[in-house]
């Protein structure tokens, strides 16, 4: 018995729809998130994050009514986040199925936020998503989907979330996300060997061995892709079956 | 079959709900003292921080209708921390008693692991028990907890490990617990729930 390594399936969503960009611009429609997400459930995926890019602008009501569409499709757990600023906001997403709650600019901007959603609904269901850049020989946190940059150093920032009530940590590297060029195994190892909660990696896979990079040389205890699994150009399956063949402990669903 | 369901706020009371209600039972969500006391099937769902569910079932009154059902034969699925509740206490809330059915205390899981310990892990059974019948073994099952029963009890029925081994599964009489999140465990999960009616008719 020991605990898989999780693949997580990530839609980017712009209201009712699926978007995805490069380098966190240039968005572009990637499908319907109820179908994507039955199909992501039958095929494997440990866990489904949806987040909502369009949060900050507008259309929350829109935002509910696809977590609430998606939920009744999962037999997995599903992440929620994009513009949770507030309780209120966080209870509104939980009432529509969402297990967990992602945080990413409000945190930064209030870091208090952390506590009370821990305090209300556990630290197991707060997860702190964290956008950092390389910045000289550390890394740099950003916010507004990466577009500002901040002082915050990642490792403290992470190291600070886990202390005040994140139970895990969403961490994707801007200088990598929609390059397909693989993960950034240093920055993810600098975060998962500093904080005692699991860390997902995000932002730069393509192709099976950049999942196994992940593991073996960044420490990540899941990683999460999003376009390579819209575009069908990886099966969750067959990546699953990859790393179990390369001693990656995994689930396979029987 | 209905399946009465303890709503004291926890989030996953509409995904247990959605569980049972795929399966076809009957639900009824409810906080009312008389509800859960005349209840003849009883699942407790829970996730988040132990003394949140304690303190919500005094505030409720319901810890008395709950204790009653249970003496009296109803059928129990403790979910999470529906499984912690059922001892004497929990190290997360020491200042707070259990519904004490079971004996001993819940500990924090080691801290040499990432904690909670998130994901999927396996079970290794023990014991017989009903709750895993048809259920292949090597199945993966979604945990989400850093607190957990010792696997040394004697209702213990299926353990698993992080840091440590704990009680994934217990049965004792009609007491059912599991540690996992069965309505967020894929078709295992949903074979587990199926089983627990099946011993609840």
């Amino acid at each position: 018995m020991s605990l898989a390594r999780r693949i997580i399936a990530c839609l980017d969503t712009d209201g009712a729809r699926v978007v995805k960009g490069v380098h966190f611009e240039g968005l572009r429609d990637a499908g319907d998130p109820v179908e994507l997400a039955a199909r992501y459930n039958a095929e494997g995926a440990d866990e489904l994050v949806v987040l909502d890019i369009a949060a900050a602008r507008d259309n929350r009501p829109t935002f509910l009514e696809t977590i609430r569409r998606v939920a009744e499709q999962l037999a997995i757990p599903l992440t929620a986040g994009g513009g949770i600023r507030s309780l209120e906001a966080a209870r509104a997403v939980v009432r529509a199925g969402a297990d967990k709650i992602a945080v990413n600019t409000a945190a930064v901007e209030r870091p208090e936020l952390l506590g009370e959603l821990s305090a209300e609904f556990g630290a197991q269901a707060v997860v702190l998503a964290i956008d950092a850049k390389r910045e000289g020989a550390d890394w740099q946190v950003r916010i507004r989907g990466g577009r500002q940059a901040t002082s915050l150093v990642a490792r403290e920032w992470a190291l600070h979330g886990a202390e005040s009530g994140a139970g895990e940590i969403l961490l994707t590297s801007v200088d990598r996300d929609g390059t397909q060029s693989g993960f950034d195994t240093e920055l993810t190892w600098a975060i998962s060997k500093a904080v005692s909660v699991p860390v997902i990696a995000s932002g730069g896979a393509k192709v099976p061995v950049h999942f196994l990079e992940v593991f073996t040389r960044g420490a990540a205890d899941a990683a999460l892709a999003a376009s390579i699994f819209h575009d069908q150009v990886q099966s969750i399956r067959a990546l699953k079956e990859f790393l179990r063949s390369s001693g990656i402990e995994v689930r396979l669903p029987c | 079959m209905k399946v009465t369901l303890i709503d004291y706020g926890a989030g996953n009371v509409p995904s247990v709900e959605r569980a049972f209600g795929r399966l076809g039972a009957q639900v009824e969500t409810t906080n009312r003292a008389e509800r859960i006391a005349e209840a003849r099937c009883l699942v407790l769902p829970g996730v988040g921080h132990c003394a949140a569910l304690i303190a919500a079932l005094d505030a409720r009154c319901l810890r008395q209708p709950l204790l009653r059902a249970i003496g009296r034969g109803a059928a129990y699925l403790g979910i999470c921390l529906g499984l912690q509740a059922l001892y004497e206490s929990s190290e997360e809330a020491p200042t707070l008693k259990g519904l004490g059915l079971l004996a001993g205390r819940v500990t924090r899981l080691p801290e040499n692991v990432k904690l909670p310990h998130m994901g999927w892990n396996t079970l290794k059974t023990v014991r017989a028990t009903r709750l895993l019948d048809s259920v292949p073994s090597g199945a993966y099952f979604y945990f989400a907890h850093s607190f957990a029963a010792s696997a040394a009890g004697e209702e213990s029925a299926a353990v698993s490990e992080h840091g440590r081994e704990f009680i994934a599964v217990l049965e004792k009489q009609n007491i059912c617990a599991v540690q996992f999140h069965p309505e967020k465990s894929g078709p295992p999960g949903e074979q587990v729930l199926r089983n627990f009616l099946r011993a609840a008719a």
